[in-house]
């Protein structure tokens, strides 16, 4: 990967002391067909040790390639400015043992379990893997951490697991044993890539809940990447909200659906159907998300679809201000504050 | 599982033993004119000659009993006589059967060696490496085994003089330097084959999402290569060089044409010139059986390898 | 039947199945680059060639003189003469017949029976299938060259016992592919939409299963014709398939190969570099055209 340095774009940052991951100002620039496609602008955020973080957007965000970029998972050829910081330390820079350790540190859940997990080995292989090769543990007390892990994600013949191959479990219990395996190294940060967006809405949940206790008990800090702003909300402390490679707001979950920053936040809470309520359509977004090479430079990336626009919308790229503990990317954001919210109906 | 999918192909592959079996049998009822005359080859015989073949090959039988008497004796080694020679059948075989069998085994070993390595090293590496593997590849998959002969031929033995032309050879080194030429021009098309599904596949493995897993883990890269990208890319590599090698079989005959080795093939298609049946059918047996064997060995080796095998078909 | 290039094709809303989408075929050929252009191209000369070919003859490819006999390039004849006293250049244009014309009939005959086979098994499935299935999977794969040889035996040598022998070696093979592909169209939803609006099966297969699968039929058949021609050639070469004295290119490199171990190579070379050039060219656009046809699938 290229290191393209660029200035940092909008106001001074606060001191970041004790946070655990730091990105600030992340390019991220991929070669599709000859040319440079940005998918990532400025993205700038904050996770200290222990906390829960969401990341939401729809398709072509940009969240699943942040997650790509913190985990140093990008394609060749593809061109990152702006920096990561993983304790104090710059990720892009790493290198051979260095990133190992780091590799160690965090921990990757994926969305389709069955993709990520090697057909022709063995569970306990694919658990153990990383233990034995990295942290040179031996294959047996790897192996009893492994039954003890997955005895924690609800998998209780662990031994008789460990000897099967992937195609003998379904999606669910695989990816539970994603995350029992994820654990194993004892990582600090856990990203989370839409673990739940492969399995059924009864696994799911148990799957979520699962996640979302052991987090807790062993004091993880996890960036959890969803397209559901609901379940962000739900499990963690505080959410990002993504859209055409940007970061367009950032606030503590439980005022996101009462007073959110932004309007496209609004939008996306208000677009979930409510089982409650009866409507006769479906509240949509009209036209489509964009990707970050579409949204042009020079403009708010949602004035297109959005029902505040204003003329001073598009006369730049609104940077990011801080309001009230969180963030947004909207000029108009004071303005609207307080009407964004979805109040009941 | 695994068991159940070999047992099931191992049963499809006796199936096709015997209708091939079957199908090699009937040839001589299928041919016009009567089985007296095909089996003599238009020559006329007397009478007595006639009276022994109609007993050998119990011709007044119904045609099952023929068929199950002619397949007992195949099984004792008994293929009956060739009508030009005047020999036994088996003994024509197994003086000649040597002779293929280093030639397929010599073309073979051509073949997973470079063919594989040169897949390998186009996979893993980009840049000239590869692309002229694949240039390369691309002309030599195409040229048929009895071109590659006549080009090796003129290159190697004509203007260079570094091999023999025509021939077989005495003693182990002497048969490795007669049947080097013969050997690599079976090879050559096969090695391309092989090489370029051998690029194929590591190239899609490491495509796959499971290897991005290993990489997230901090896996060292000669061991992700090992474990996730050549171990699983073995799967499809280890088919076609098992369809390769048993096409080997056949195609043998054309090269030992070419360079005038005295092995089976060269045999069978002058007893097909000769029409002299008996010869034909018996090394058509044999080449079907060996054929078979190489089958059954490489679903071994895939049942081994895969552990999502289900019955019936090799995954694809 | 009209086409409607796909540029202008209007996109199908999201939500309603796609029946049957026709693309020109000239679109279709250009979408394989470069290499598969020349290589059509040069599938286009060979074709040609095989079918004027005694009309562009210089020579009379029969014409014998025996003290001509492997003499080289001189004025005329420009690929020299071969082990008769033939003119070489005479005998590569009217051999170009058989040459194309075996390996032809061969695919014909293979591609027809295997789709009727293939579909027919994808659409009644059950017992039929079952057996179908087991028989090609049983003569699956048997050496073609085998088959040849046989039917040279019982049957003389020839083109046409050999080219039939081939077809019924390669068949089972083509059918297996073209039934997977069979199965994946049958399972689409515009299938049972239309089982449902009453459409017969057969029309359902011969106007929708079937032209949708055509893209990867004729891949396949562009493949197998390479494989074809390199078989049949060897049959030729081994003297049990087209016979002597008629020019075919695999029998030139068998009649001409003495001539390589005197030291006069260019007439069995020849021969053999127009083999090697076709296939070559078969073999490159049959590979693009199945890319093309993989692609379209998504």
């Amino acid at each position: 990967m290229r290191q393209v340095r660029t200035a940092p774009v909008g106001g001074a940052r606060p001191s970041t002391a004790g946070a655990l991951l730091e990105l600030e100002d992340l390019v991220v620039e991929l070669p599709v067909e000859g040319e440079d496609r940005r998918v990532l602008s400025d993205i700038s955020l904050r996770i200290r040790a222990g906390e829960a973080v969401g990341l939401v957007g729809e398709s072509g965000s940009g969240k699943s390639m942040t997650a790509r970029a913190i985990d140093r998972l990008l394609p060749d050829g593809a061109r990152v400015g702006g920096s990561i910081r993983f304790d104090g330390r710059d990720v892009m820079a790493m290198s051979g043992a260095d990133l190992r350790r780091f590799r160690g540190e965090v921990a990757m859940i994926f969305q389709d379990p069955r993709a990520h997990t090697n057909p022709v080995r063995r569970i306990g292989d694919f658990m153990t893997e990383a233990l034995r090769t990295n942290a040179r543990v031996p294959g047996r007390d790897a192996e009893q951490r492994a039954i003890e892990l997955l005895g924690a994600v609800g998998i209780p013949d662990g031994r008789r697991r460990l000897a099967q191959y992937p195609h003998e479990l379904s999606g669910g219990l695989l990816q539970r044993v994603m995350i029992a395996a994820a654990l194993l190294t004892q990582p600090r940060l856990l990203l989370a890539d839409e673990p739940t967006t492969a399995v059924d809405v009864t696994t799911q949940a148990e799957v979520m809940a699962i996640l979302d206790e052991l987090r807790r008990e062993l004091g993880l800090a996890m960036l959890f990447i969803t397209h559901d702003l609901e379940l962000a909300a739900a499990v963690c402390d505080r959410t990002i909200v993504m859209y055409a490679g940007q970061v367009v707001e950032v606030r503590s979950s439980a005022l996101l659906h009462t007073d959110p920053l932004h309007p496209y936040t609004a939008a996306l809470a208000a677009a979930r159907p409510d089982i409650a309520s009866t409507a006769d359509r479906l509240r949509a977004i009209p036209g489509r998300p964009l990707s970050a090479f579409e949204a042009p430079p020079d403009e708010c990336a949602f004035a297109p679809r959005c029902p505040h626009v204003r003329d001073v919308c598009r006369e730049a790229r609104p940077p990011l201000i801080d309001l009230d503990g969180g963030s947004s990317r909207c000029v108009r954001a004071e303005e609207l504050r307080g009407t964004l919210g979805v109040t009941g109906g | 599982m695994r068991l159940r999918f070999f047992l099931r192909r191992l049963v499809m592959l006796i199936a096709t033993l015997l209708v091939s079996s079957l199908v090699i049998f009937s040839a001589l009822y299928i041919a016009p004119g009567n089985p007296i005359a095909t089996l003599s080859g238009g020559r006329s015989l007397p009478p007595e000659s006639v009276k022994i073949l109609e007993a050998r090959y119990h011709l007044n039988e119904p045609f099952l009993a023929q068929y199950g008497l002619w397949l007992r004796n195949a099984l004792h080694g008994d293929f009956g006589i060739s009508i030009t020679l005047r020999e036994n059948v088996s003994t024509l075989i197994v003086s000649r059967v040597g002779t293929t069998a280093a030639l397929v085994l010599y073309a073979s070993v051509l073949i997973l060696v470079i063919g594989i390595g040169l897949g390998l090293l186009s996979g893993l590496k980009h840049g000239p490496a590869d692309t002229s593997v694949l240039v390369l590849t691309a002309v030599s998959a195409a040229i048929p085994a009895f071109v590659a002969a006549i080009v090796l031929m003129l290159l190697f033995a004509v203007k260079l003089g570094w091999f023999p032309t025509l021939g077989n050879g005495q003693g182990v080194l002497g048969t490795i330097r007669y049947l080097t030429l013969p050997a690599f021009a079976l090879a050559i098309s096969s090695l391309a084959i092989v090489a370029r599904v051998t690029r194929a596949a590591v190239r899609e493995e490491f495509r796959r999402e499971h290897v991005q897993t290993a990489i997230s883990r901090g896996i060292p890269y000669r061991q992700m290569v090992f474990r996730h990208v050549l171990r699983n890319a073995a799967i499809p590599i280890t088919t076609i060089s098992g369809i390769t090698v048993a096409s080997l079989i056949a195609v043998a005959a054309v090269v030992e044409r070419a360079f005038g080795l005295n092995g089976l093939g060269a045999y069978l298609v002058a007893a097909a010139a000769s029409k002299d049946f008996a010869v034909v059918q018996g090394i058509s047996l044999v080449l079907v059986t060996a054929f078979v064997f190489v089958n059954v060995l490489v679903d071994v080796l895939y049942a081994a390898l895969d552990p999502r095998v289900s019955l019936g078909a090799r995954a694809q | 039947m009209s086409t409607v290039p796909v540029e202008h094709a209007p996109e199908p809303p999201a939500d309603v199945a796609v029946a049957t989408v026709h693309r020109g075929p000239w679109a279709f050929v250009r979408a394989t680059g470069a290499a598969g252009m020349a290589s059509a191209l040069v599938i286009v000369v060979a074709t040609f060639v095989a079918v004027v070919g005694p009309v562009l003859a210089p020579e009379d490819p029969s014409f014998a003189q025996l003290s001509y006999s492997y003499v080289g390039p001189i004025g005329g004849h420009p690929l020299g003469f071969d082990g008769q006293g033939r003119d070489v250049l005479s005998r590569l244009l009217v051999g170009a017949r058989t040459s194309m014309l075996g390996p032809m009939a061969v695919v014909i005959i293979c591609v027809g029976v295997g789709t009727l086979l293939a579909v027919s098994a994808a659409w009644r499935r059950g017992a039929y299938d079952a057996v179908v299935s087991s028989g090609l999977d049983i003569l699956f794969a048997f050496p073609g060259i085998l088959l040849a040889i046989l039917a040279a035996t019982v049957f003389g040598a020839g083109l046409v016992a050999a080219s039939l022998a081939l077809a019924v070696a390669y068949t089972p093979y083509v059918a297996r592919v073209l039934r997977g592909a069979a199965l994946r169209e049958r399972s689409q939803q515009y299938v049972a939409a239309l089982e449902v609006q009453g459409a017969s099966a057969f029309s359902i297969c011969v106007r929708h299963l079937i032209p949708n699968m055509l893209p990867l039929i004729v891949a396949q058949a562009t493949i197998l014709f390479g494989y074809a021609m390199v078989d049949l050639a060897a049959i030729s070469f081994l003297g049990l398939g087209v016979q002597p004295p008629r020019p075919d290119w695999g029998v030139m490199v068998s009649e001409n190969q003495s001539g390589v171990v005197q030291g006069y190579p260019l007439a069995a070379l020849a021969a053999g570099v127009c083999i090697v050039v076709v296939v070559v060219a078969f073999n490159i656009l049959g590979e693009r055209l199945y890319e093309q046809a993989q692609a379209e699938r998504r």
